[in-house]
């Protein structure tokens, strides 16, 4: 799904971040990225995201080269995105705004897309209607990602890239979401990149993790989690033992 | 604002208005009864509303011309560091100079028109609206930018559906704290070589005919022409930035 072929790229072109680095990533699959401040997780996700171009080597998604952001490929960050004059309703319908804004052009919008402003299940499925009517100040943290989430759901994308998503909510409303995140990744379709600081998160929600490291990097250097699905991971020896081995490497760096 | 308690203080105002002038008991300061008969009779059968029409022309002219001008370049200089870099010591002397001093330079460029009086006017809606345009350009983050553009929009779509409806509180926010330094400074470029608005009513009245119960009729006209742009400004606010009006509510 998405094919990362020999790619350089640094803001400084003195500074790589990435040197002749490759990576691919197979449809349907659930990864986390995990790394140290400043290893280039977020431009990672800028990358594959087309928001960024690579100085050498090339990516591909969906067999496709990437030269600008893809409509297919929604991005969760950090601090939500989301219009603070809109309400929630209004912020959950902004994506199909602009395909309908540009309409199914093929660049802003798949050639097929069908002109809707219909974000109403996704806002039942994320547990928003009752909020629809809100600004995002008088929101909490987990509400204002979970209408980013149905932002980008409402879209229906093939590629989910988060970017430290849940870095700056309590930890239920985090647990509640990682869990919602597991769930629409199981219901198919999505390929999942999930970058994330913190080591439990990405035990749990990658059934593979990228480990990067202070730059430049140049290998990807893969760890594999295939358990991570089995109910009560959480609490199993294996996702301690995937925790301390993730830890050392790390502080190895 | 309830619209009770603004009547209220109305009925304030023009009781003690009446107690002053009863106790001065001078030409000078007539009572509100006959102001306000004079300014039902001045509207309807003299030229008030000639005035007030000129007066209101010329703030709505410049408002426009002001908005349509300072936004644009407020939105370029919040969102390229580089411009505002080059610019903000320029605005940043320019800005507290007060515009009203202009006034005698502005009418020997422009001579003694109209386009003067509204070039005035515009001079201080435009950096008002400048500056706070730009410090809400500047307060969209690069995320969220980012995130926007990720859902596939380009920039004429970051147009629209960002920065024009970002610009739009800064706009309000600039013409409520300026509308009354306009319509002030409008009294003073209509004293100035000019037959028609409220400024040359009201100063032909109170001292050339001195006839004081037209000058103050003028000078209730001019409030409420500082008065409706006020309350037009804060119904457009209601309007369309609806969120801080919530906003402001919930936070106390």
């Amino acid at each position: 799904m998405i094919e990362i072929d020999s790619i350089t790229f640094g803001y400084q072109p003195a500074l790589p971040i990435f040197e002749n680095f490759s990576w691919q990533v197979q449809r349907g699959e659930a990864w986390a990225v995990i790394g140290p401040s400043g290893c280039g997780k977020s431009t990672l996700l800028s990358l594959i995201a087309g928001l960024l171009r690579p100085q050498q080597g090339s990516i591909r998604v969906d067999g496709q080269p990437l030269t600008r952001p893809r409509p297919q490929t929604g991005l969760i960050i950090q601090d939500y995105g989301l219009l603070p004059w809109a309400t929630v309703r209004e912020n959950a319908r902004l994506g199909l705004r602009v395909r309908n804004f540009y309409g199914p052009d093929g660049v802003h919008a798949p050639a097929d897309y069908q002109r809707t402003l219909d974000v109403e299940p996704w806002l039942e499925r994320l547990g928003l209607l009752p909020f629809a009517g809100q600004y995002p100040a008088q929101l909490s943290g987990g509400q204002r990602q979970r209408t980013a989430i149905a932002r980008t759901l409402a879209l229906n994308p093939d590629v989910m890239l988060m970017d430290e998503p849940f870095s700056s909510l309590d930890a239920p409303t985090r647990e509640g979401l990682q869990r919602l995140t597991l769930e629409l990744w199981q219901e198919g379709g999505l390929t999942l990149i999930l970058v994330t600081h913190a080591i439990e998160e990405a035990a749990l929600l990658g059934q593979k993790i990228l480990l990067l490291n202070q730059p430049p990097n140049r290998t990807a250097q893969i760890i594999e989690n295939p358990l991570n699905l089995q109910p009560g991971y959480r609490e199993t020896d294996a996702y301690r033992a995937l925790c301390r081995h993730l830890r050392e490497r790390l502080e190895g760096v | 604002m309830k619209r009770r308690d603004l009547l209220l203080a109305s009925a304030g105002l023009l009781l003690f208005w009446q107690v002053i002038a009863k106790v001065v008991n001078q030409p000078i300061l007539p009572p509100p009864d006959r102001v306000l008969i004079t300014l039902w009779n001045e509207t309807i059968t003299g030229n008030l509303s000639g005035h007030f029409f000129a007066s209101l022309s010329r703030v709505a002219a410049s408002t426009l011309l002001a908005i349509f001008t300072a936004a644009p370049a407020g939105l370029a200089l919040g969102q390229f560091k580089r411009l505002n870099a080059f610019f903000s010591p320029i605005i940043y002397i320019l800005y507290p100079v007060p515009k009203v001093v202009f006034v005698p330079v502005v009418l020997l460029f422009l001579g003694i028109g109209d386009l003067s009086k509204i070039v005035v006017i515009y001079l201080i809606l435009f950096f008002q609206i400048l500056v706070l345009v730009r410090d809400q350009a500047a307060n969209l983050h690069p995320e969220l930018i980012r995130s926007v553009r990720s859902l596939g929009a380009g920039r004429l779509a970051l147009f629209r559906f960002v920065f024009l409806p970002a610009s739009i509180p800064g706009i309000l926010t600039a013409l409520r704290q300026s509308v009354g330094t306009a319509v002030a400074v409008l009294y003073i470029a209509e004293l100035f070589a000019t037959q028609q608005g409220l400024g040359y009513y009201i100063y032909l009245n109170g001292n050339t005919l001195f006839n004081y119960p037209a000058m103050y009729a003028g000078v209730i006209a001019m409030s409420i022409l500082g008065l409706g742009l006020y309350f037009t400004v804060d119904g457009l606010e209601r309007l369309l930035c609806p969120w801080q009006v919530k906003n402001r509510s919930t936070s106390g």
